[in-house]
């Protein structure tokens, strides 16, 4: 028998959430209308645009001479790349080291990683940048490798998520490789490594997202060799007060350009998220 | 089970105690213990790190100390050239140079001394387990220990240096800053000197201009952290509830909804929501077309509509990150509990206050940390979207700048790198009384052994 009340409800709470879901997606589905836009400037006096066009992706990624999209796509690209295999061997190197192996130095190490992740992240930008100057990485295609340095350096401070993975990897695993004559680095990389793909993935995902999502950093250390810019100040910069005339509609679609890939390695890094959090064996 | 009690009281005050010479004398020439503790190789690569120290402390080193206390005094001068009939420029001290070398220099003597300490033990337990008839390994031994029983010496070596070289130098480096003169204020940006408390006086001083701002800009990154962290979890879960109920269709579809715009990069949507919310943007456009208002909103310009705006724009941002961390937790909830409570006849409400809530907060107060503290170094959200405004005329805090983006501004536009950085550490100590206190409340959940 079906009941007339739970009805209703039932109709209300899918209305409550298709309104929800609408207010969720409205920027997205005006940012990608906006890219199609054919009339310039940023301010507009209908929610749809008048006509249409794909004009603004083509000038993106032809128009180099003012603000070079393409190249930095490449730039953020080639710095996510190098970014993501140095962090995650770092991540991984220590979270394994904190999970497995017991030295005289670990309690220390963990204190001082959680003292240091209370700072605020930048407040020690400035003298990075003095350092990266004093060792001569702040000039021209040396911005890149400064970039990078300064995105994977302190990445082994973030070993907690990894940590807790690999502490549900029974210990008797390891045992038994140690009875079998294995080294220690042995079990890291044949045992450990194998059974933490999720986790793996995860650190991989993480770390190669954030070149591209970062924007301060970023801008500190570029100042305004506009050459090595990153996606990220380059979209900021368009909405700067001498271009953002021009360039308003190009932003949308350097926003489209730049959201859709990350927002699929967003979701797939969030299902292993999940996988990782529920651990390596399952009960 | 000996090996390990000779390690365990191993100690720089038992090796000085108890070694033999040549343990005592390896305090002034590295490496002799374990070299004459059957470890050759080894001990001559640390008499040759000591080697390195002494020639870099001579050549470099001792200078750089030197210059420390003074921090420089020589100005840039300008010198008539008679010869040439021009002004020639006299190369004049850099304070922040002197300041940097002097940082790294005693960071190294540190890592030396470190280095110093490690070595003594390791010769005292050489000779400690020559004593006792143990074998002692020779260098290719110790080599093949690197992959195994030393592994973690391997692995942490390269982590480490990076953190060392670009978080904690520069960390030490910006703290010693806060007690310069450091400042565009009175032209110091290449000559200073330390000005010991000042300028901790200077921002606690709420008569003061800085100080002024300071209680003010804390007060509200509280508020902001407080709203922020405690809305977003309420709200994330109830519509993580929602979605979770057993009558409730499509629960893939909606969860992917809310997850794509967390799924689209921050500082886009960001920048995204900061445009529409201008006086000509998408909802004042919106809004009027639908003719409910008649002249536009003043989400950015307004303190107390800026402050709101921000508030729920972060919901925006983080309820369907509390969804996603909810969401499994949420299914674990003994169902038993809620056939319980239905039986004795409590309502929704009262279900979501005296079970949902308690054993969410039983199983998420390390998330509630994480997420309080993100709050307060929330800088994407409130450098993007109002950029701290509005501002009033002859502050350089706006009134929606947090703690974090104060920091920003002062350091690198308005280059007060001296308060800025007195700024950092106060915003550390907020931290960690918040961390601490919460440790310390979530130790004693634990002591209650379980929920229930």
């Amino acid at each position: 028998m079906r009941n007339p009340r739970k009805t209703i409800i039932n109709i209300l709470v899918h209305a409550f959430l298709a309104v929800l879901a609408f207010i969720w997606l409205l920027p997205i589905f005006w940012i990608i209308l906006t890219s199609f836009r054919k009339e310039k400037g940023s301010y507009v006096n209908s929610f749809f645009p008048k006509s249409y066009t794909f004009d603004n992706y083509i000038k993106l990624f032809t128009n180099r001479n003012v603000l070079n999209f393409p190249q930095m796509f490449a730039n953020t690209l080639i710095i996510a790349v190098c970014t993501c295999l140095i962090s995650t061997f770092f991540v991984l190197s220590v979270s394994y080291c904190m999970s497995r192996l017991r030295f005289r130095f670990r309690k220390t190490y963990m204190n001082m990683a959680m003292i240091l992740t209370l700072f605020p992240g930048f407040m020690s930008m400035i003298a990075v940048y003095y350092i990266l100057k004093a060792i001569g990485l702040s000039e021209g295609s040396m911005i890149r490798v400064a970039l990078i340095l300064i995105y994977s350096a302190g990445s082994g401070l973030g070993f907690y998520i990894a940590k807790g993975f690999f502490d549900t990897i029974p210990k008797s695993i390891d045992e038994a490789a140690i009875i079998d004559g294995a080294t220690r680095w042995q079990i890291f990389t044949k045992v450990t490594m194998p059974l933490s793909k999720p986790i793996i993935i995860y650190t991989v995902l993480t770390s190669f997202i954030g070149p591209w999502v970062d924007f301060i950093f970023a801008k500190v250390i570029c100042r305004a060799n506009s050459k090595y810019f990153t996606v990220a100040i380059g979209l900021w910069n368009m909405l700067q007060k001498e271009y953002i005339h021009d360039w308003y509609t190009c932003f949308a679609a350097g926003a489209v350009c730049v959201s859709i890939p990350i927002a699929v390695l967003f979701i797939f890094m969030q299902r292993y998220y999940v996988e990782g959090m529920a651990g390596a064996v399952k009960g | 089970m000996k090996n390990k009690k000779i390690k365990a009281d191993n100690t720089v005050l038992a090796a000085l105690a108890g070694g033999d010479i040549y343990t005592r004398l390896s305090t002034v020439i590295m490496g002799l213990g374990c070299a004459m503790h059957k470890q050759i190789v080894k001990g001559i690569l640390i008499f040759f790190v000591e080697i390195a120290y002494i020639f870099f402390m001579i050549t470099k080193g001792i200078s750089c100390l030197a210059e420390l206390p003074g921090l420089g005094e020589a100005e840039q001068g300008k010198v008539w050239n008679e010869a040439k009939q021009i002004y020639e420029y006299t190369q004049g001290d850099n304070s922040l140079l002197i300041l940097l070398y002097g940082v790294a220099v005693l960071f190294v003597t540190f890592l030396f001394i470190v280095f110093w300490a490690i070595q003594l033990r390791e010769s005292y337990y050489l000779q400690r387990r020559i004593e006792q008839g143990h074998p002692v390994n020779n260098f290719r031994e110790d080599i093949r220990s690197l992959a195994n029983q030393n592994l973690h010496i391997s692995l942490m070596a390269l982590p480490l240096t990076g953190i060392m070289a670009f978080t904690v130098v520069p960390l030490i480096f910006m703290i010693s800053m806060a007690f310069t003169e450091y400042s565009k204020e009175n032209n110091h940006l290449a000559l200073f000197d330390w000005v010991g408390m000042v300028n901790f006086g200077r921002v606690l001083n709420l008569a003061g201009n800085i100080g002024r701002q300071f209680w003010g800009v804390l007060t509200w990154t509280l508020i902001w952290a407080v709203f922020a962290t405690l809305l977003n979890y309420i709200m994330g879960m109830i519509l993580a509830m929602i979605i979770n109920r057993k009558d409730t269709k499509w629960k893939g579809f909606w969860r992917f909804c809310f997850v794509l715009s967390i799924a689209v990069p921050q500082f886009v949507s960001l920048m995204i929501m900061h445009i529409m919310l201008q006086p000509q943007g998408a909802i004042n456009v919106i809004l009027k077309n639908l003719g409910l208002i008649d002249s536009s909103l003043p989400f950015m310009t307004n303190v107390m509509w800026a402050r709101v705006t921000i508030i729920i724009i972060n919901l925006w941002v983080g309820i369907p990150y509390t969804m996603l961390q909810v969401t499994g937790i949420l299914q674990n909830i003994p169902v038993e509990l809620y056939e319980a409570a239905k039986i004795d006849g409590a309502g929704p409400v009262t279900i979501f206050a005296k079970i949902t809530l308690p054993y969410m907060l039983f199983v998420t107060t390390p998330y509630l940390i994480t997420s309080f503290t993100g709050n307060i170094n929330n800088f994407n959200v409130i450098y993007l979207l109002s950029g701290g405004g509005p501002t009033m005329v002859g502050d350089t805090a706006g009134k929606t700048d947090l703690l974090v983006t104060w920091l920003y501004k002062l350091t690198v536009d308005q280059q007060y790198y001296n308060i800025g950085a007195v700024i950092g550490i106060f915003t550390f100590i907020v931290l960690s009384i918040v961390a601490l206190a919460t440790y310390r409340n979530s130790g004693s959940y634990k002591n209650e052994e379980e929920f229930m």
